[in-house]
């Protein structure tokens, strides 16, 4: 196991190494040029010269790079071009937000994908089982965005049950911020629910067919004790594992769902300064968020390793 | 029993063996929902290739009198903000979201299984390359990915396409390399290499033919987000040009219209939600068709 | 937004009184304003926040005169080199230092001289500020340039606490202190931005609310859902498909001006390689596509024709319009001919470079559409915005949809676009008269005087058309009807002096 531990956190160094690469040379190739779109509605060549010269942008692609990873690696990512911010500031400011989304959508998806599956495994080939399918597969059929839009015209404009966009902490006040929050997580947990109903649903068969559950059956116990007790037990465990992974990806940041619920997290911030070319900020937020998924990564497989030898038992 | 009766049970036994294709094909018939969404999906490929015999409008042309128009005789689906049919638009634009969504995936699977076969079974430091280069891309968010790529190629169809292919990719090579690892330990793999064949004849006659049945239930799953993503990417400006239709783009317009012409928004929206729940349904029922653990 | 909520529920449980009841006016933003620093901000929704908590030298009415605000009154030389201003007395910033007239010479050396200003193009003919008494500054300037006034209405006016800018340096923007009705309280980037009232105002008054919060929120749609829902009080940039909406609904109120600035499009003439095609080597075939576009169905197809068909760098209804010039009506005909004049054959291609926005693509599309059937085929790409500022300044493109949000002063609408190879100057235009007449409008102040010089410069640049002006927007803002006092400015900024939040 330790040695296990010892190779995947190694390989973590090359992965983080690539990501800063893909990440860097992707906005550096992005056409536009930061200096300009900072440069306010005069264009001054002056000013543009000098932006230049303060944020390097002037300086030859590699020689930036290493100035970067300089500064990542004393702990400095940089700071917002745009509202001299620093990057770090910025990502403390908003991982709240994204952690309260993300966990809000992560248990919607548990609670309709897993219902959902262990449904339409239970009652395979009858007209639950489709239901059920179609249910979790409208989450994924639909765009995020435009689901966003609709539900927002529905709930905040037409019944005003609630609030169009805008995020409150939960520690200020948390009826409102689950009023604020229950939109967005809704859509975000929708999409998930079926990559999480298809595993469960094929974990669920897989264990309704094996020994021990026929065995449990054999003693006469009830059907739903049988399912709740033995089969969910077991199946689960690769689903849990799994939430944990698709945690990782809602932790990056929803990028249209926020932009469209104008919640300040990662992935508003994210796609904002794409646009706005702010480079150290996409830098620093992606790699934070790419080091923590890959984290999640790890944690899943060693949790899955950890779980299963009892499993075969 | 003589010769001539056992020779007549042997033949009846063989006309009933089923190939595991025939098997997959019977079960795959069986799934409604899996034959649900391939008819939808025949459907709109259909429009798609029919669209100009079909579409009663040029989706280009305007008409100022007949602006924001609801469904009417004329117009069965209504007008858009610029007077274009929506019936031509959505039949038009099916062309685009279904060249999309498979061209993308057919750049992800070209680039992806060749690489996740080399990295699965030759090993070694490629496969480390490989595999590092795969998860991190798969740790970055695939929206920025895609959008930062379509952006730098420039906006339009093709590229848009381009864009959402590369960012698919990584999951096909991962996809690929686990099943190589797992199949590549069976015993016909031995014995095709103890008999002397050369490394790539083993993958591409021995390995390929095994992984295909996941590699399908992927592509068509992937088909499935490739249009969602190209919807995306359209709804940012970044996908197909005006005046060309896609649905994505039609979404975008239709969005501050939501009040004064909502039907502008329902067809789109529904023609994406149709055509993705179509592949989703056919990928699910695949997946069951072919999984030999099912009975 | 629901913490006001809270902070009230907080207020009538613990605290009972008139001291509690605070009111609070939610505003909507199109975007989140980049730096709050009146010298190194760049944003047009930037000034919408300045307007409530930093002042400026002078401010203007809704017929664009100049009024006082921090200052009483300007007077200029004979020779035009120089300004004397006199300020109000008692002013204070938030911090509780006077502005006097070393803070005053202070804030505008700031703009001229420190590091990155953006001010500075701005008021570059500014030599040096001299201190006459406490309440006196003289601005010399190095030539005459009549603009100055109007830009000291704007961020280059703005006055800023000496004590504390010298302290934060360019770190100033992160904790603003300024000399307007309210003062900085907090801000969350691309959350919310919250600014109080400031108990020592000059005008205080006039100030009946006491907190204000920006939100940010980037789609109008979700911006009106916000203001129907209560989410909101004001938002700017209401779009015109919306209007009757907003009107429809009687608790809604819609404040419109027309604005300052146009919409357009730049045909690249001289700017790099791409300027060789027939529009942009032909000024007939440029005045073609003016007449092929039908401005008034362009105005009511995309806009409800709520907005104003143009054809200057003013509108219509600017008391510097050109009367003698007026806005062409469609002439598909004519449009034709021009081109068989020009010797082009049709159909030729154009590339046509559109910015991404909510309504930029109709209007292209429109303009594809009429532009067609004279035989150019605009092909249409949209573009985001960063790149799309870089392929112009690059002559990337053969003709590209702009906005520009406009100046107070019809300097600001001219000068940085059409003087040869200025910052604006996309198309790469040079016309040496029209240089001349560019330059003599900055040195000339009285009304008649300059409106004569730019008529000339109308007539070179509507016969050479490097630039087509299409129309003018209103600026749209739908707030509550709960909100009293508030008036509409062609500037487009929301002035919080003088409401009432019932």
């Amino acid at each position: 196991m330790l040695t296990f531990l010892g190779n995947r956190l190694l390989q973590l160094i090359p992965t983080l190494f690539f990501v800063s690469l893909i990440i860097f040379c992707l906005q550096q190739l992005l056409p536009g040029d930061p200096a300009l779109v900072m440069a306010g509605e005069e264009r001054d060549p002056e000013v543009i010269a000098q932006i230049r010269r303060q944020y390097r942008l002037d300086q030859p692609l590699p020689v930036q790079y290493v100035y970067w990873v300089k500064g990542v690696v004393t702990g400095d990512l940089g700071e917002s071009m745009r509202i001299k911010v620093p990057v770090r500031d910025l990502i403390l400011e908003k991982l709240p937000v994204t952690v309260q989304l993300a966990t809000m959508a992560i248990v919607i998806a548990l609670v309709i994908g897993v219902g959902a599956g262990i449904i339409s495994a239970v009652k395979k080939g009858t007209l639950w089982d489709y239901a059920a399918n179609v249910l979790a597969l409208w989450g994924i059929s639909t765009p995020n965005f435009w689901l966003g839009i609709m539900l927002i015209f529905l709930f905040s404009v037409k019944l005003g049950w609630l609030p169009a966009s805008g995020f409150v902490h939960l520690s200020q006040d948390w009826r409102a911020s689950l009023a604020a929050t229950i939109m967005p997580a809704f859509v975000l947990g929708n999409a998930i629910a079926a990559v999480l109903m298809r595993h469960t649903r094929s974990a669920m068969l897989a264990v309704l067919d094996s020994d021990y559950v026929r065995t449990a059956r054999a003693k006469g116990l009830r059907e739903r004790t049988v399912i709740l007790k033995h089969a969910m037990r077991n199946a689960l465990t690769p689903v849990i594992t799994l939430a944990a992974l698709e945690l990782g990806t809602l932790l990056s940041g929803a990028v249209l769902t926020e932009q469209i619920f104008s919640i300040p997290g990662f992935g508003k911030l994210i796609v904002d300064s794409v646009f706005n070319r702010d480079y150290a900020v996409v830098q620093g937020v992606v790699l934070v968020t790419a080091t923590t998924y890959l984290a999640l990564n790890l944690l899943a497989d060693v949790a899955y390793i950890l779980v299963n030898p009892r499993l075969r038992g | 029993m003589d010769a001539a009766a056992v020779g007549s049970v042997a033949f009846d036994v063989a006309e009933h063996v089923e190939t595991p294709t025939r098997r997959a094909l019977r079960r795959l018939r069986n799934r409604q929902g899996a034959m649900l969404g391939l008819v939808v999906i025949v459907a709109f490929i259909l429009l798609a290739l029919l669209a100009p015999l079909v579409a009663p409008y040029d989706p280009a042309a305007q008409s100022w009198a007949a602006v924001r128009k609801p469904p009417s005789a004329l117009h069965w689906l209504g007008t858009d903000e610029v007077g274009r049919d929506i019936l031509a638009r959505i039949i038009f634009g099916a062309r685009a979201s279904l060249l999309a969504g498979v061209i993308s995936i057919v750049i992800a699977i070209s680039v992806g299984v060749p690489a996740g076969l080399a990295a699965g079974f030759l090993g070694g430091f490629l496969d480390g390359l490989v595999s590092r280069i795969t998860d991190a891309m798969l740790a970055c968010p695939f929206l920025i990915l895609a959008i930062a790529l379509a952006a730098f190629l420039g906006p339009s169809l093709g590229n848009a396409m381009i864009a959402i292919g590369v960012t698919t990719t990584p999951i096909f090579v991962r996809l690929t390399r686990g099943q190589v690892m797992a199949v590549k330990v069976e015993d016909y793999v031995e014995a095709a290499r103890a008999i002397g064949n050369p490394r790539w004849r083993i993958a591409i006659v021995h390995i390929l033919p095994n992984i295909l049945p996941a590699l399908l239930v992927q592509a068509t799953l992937s088909i499935a987000t490739a249009i969602i993503a190209e919807a995306s990417l359209s709804f940012l400006g970044l996908g197909q040009q005006p005046p060309a239709p896609s649905w994505g783009s039609m979404l975008n317009s239709a969005q501050r219209f939501l009040s004064t012409a909502p039907w502008m928004a329902v067809w789109p929206g529904l023609a994406i939600f149709l055509t993705v729940l179509s592949f989703n349904l056919l990928g699910d029922g695949l997946r069951d068709a072919l999984d030999p653990r099912a009975r | 937004m629901k913490t006001i909520a809270a902070v009230a529920t907080f207020c009538t449980v613990f605290l009972a009184g008139a001291a509690c009841a605070q009111s609070t006016l939610r505003i909507g933003l199109a975007e989140d304003p980049d730096i709050l620093d009146p010298t190194l901000a760049r944003t047009y929704v930037g000034r919408i926040v300045f307007a409530s908590f930093c002042d400026k030298l002078f401010d203007i009415d809704e017929k664009l005169n100049v009024v006082p605000q921090l200052a009483l009154s300007h007077e200029t030389s004979a020779d035009g080199k120089e300004v004397v201003i006199k300020l109000r007395p008692g002013v204070k910033f938030h911090d509780g230092e006077p502005l006097d007239a070393a803070a005053a010479k202070y804030s505008l050396e700031r703009h001229l001289t420190m590091q990155g200003s953006f001010r500075k193009p701005e008021i570059a003919a500014l030599d040096r500020v001299e201190v006459v008494d406490a309440r006196t500054v003289r601005l010399v300037l190095k030539t005459p340039y009549s603009p100055l006034i109007a830009q000291l209405t704007d961020r280059s006016g703005m006055m800023v606490s000496p004590k504390a800018a010298t302290a934060a340096g360019d770190r100033f923007g992160l904790h603003p202190v300024c000399a307007g009705p309210y003062k900085f309280v907090q801000r969350v980037p691309q959350d919310r931005i919250v600014v109080e009232k400031f108990s020592d105002y000059w005008d205080k008054d006039n100030v009946h609310i006491d907190r204000i919060v920006y939100l940010p929120i980037v789609d109008a749609t979700v911006r009106l859902a916000n203001l129907k829902s209560g989410g909101l009080d004001l938002f700017e940039r209401a779009l015109a498909t919306d209007i009757k909406e907003i009107r429809s609904d009687s608790k809604l109120k819609l404040s419109t001006a027309l604005e300052l600035g146009y919409q357009g499009i730049d045909i690249n003439v001289d700017n790099g390689p791409a300027a060789r095609n027939p529009l942009g080597s032909s000024a007939e075939v440029r005045q073609a596509l003016s007449l092929a576009i039908d401005r008034d169905a362009l105005n009511a197809v995309v806009f409800n024709g709520e907005f104003v068909p143009g054809n200057q760098w003013v509108s219509p209804e600017h008391p510097y319009y050109q009367k003698s010039f007026p806005v062409p009506k469609r002439d598909v005909e004519k449009a034709k001919a021009l081109i068989r004049e020009a010797g082009a054959s049709t159909p030729f291609d154009v590339d046509f470079m559109v910015p991404k926005g909510e309504e930029t693509q109709a209007v292209a599309e429109v303009i594809q559409a009429m532009a067609a059937e004279a035989g150019i085929n605009m092909k249409i790409r949209v573009t985001e915005f960063a790149t799309s500022l870089k392929q112009a300044e690059a002559g990337e493109y053969q003709a590209y949809l702009l906005a520009w949000s406009g100046r107070t002063d019809p300097d600001g609408n001219l000068y940085i676009f059409h003087k040869c190879r200025a910052p604006q100057d996309y198309p790469g235009y040079c016309n040496a008269g029209a240089d001349r007449l560019l330059d003599e409008g900055r040195l000339v102040s009285d009304f008649s005087k300059r409106k004569a010089i730019y008529e000339q410069l109308t007539k070179i640049i509507l016969a050479d058309d490097p630039k087509l002006y299409l129309y003018h927007r209103r600026v749209l803002i739908a707030h509550t009807t709960r909100l009293e006092g508030y008036k509409q400015m062609p500037d487009g900024l929301v002035r919080v002096v003088g409401l009432r939040l019932k």
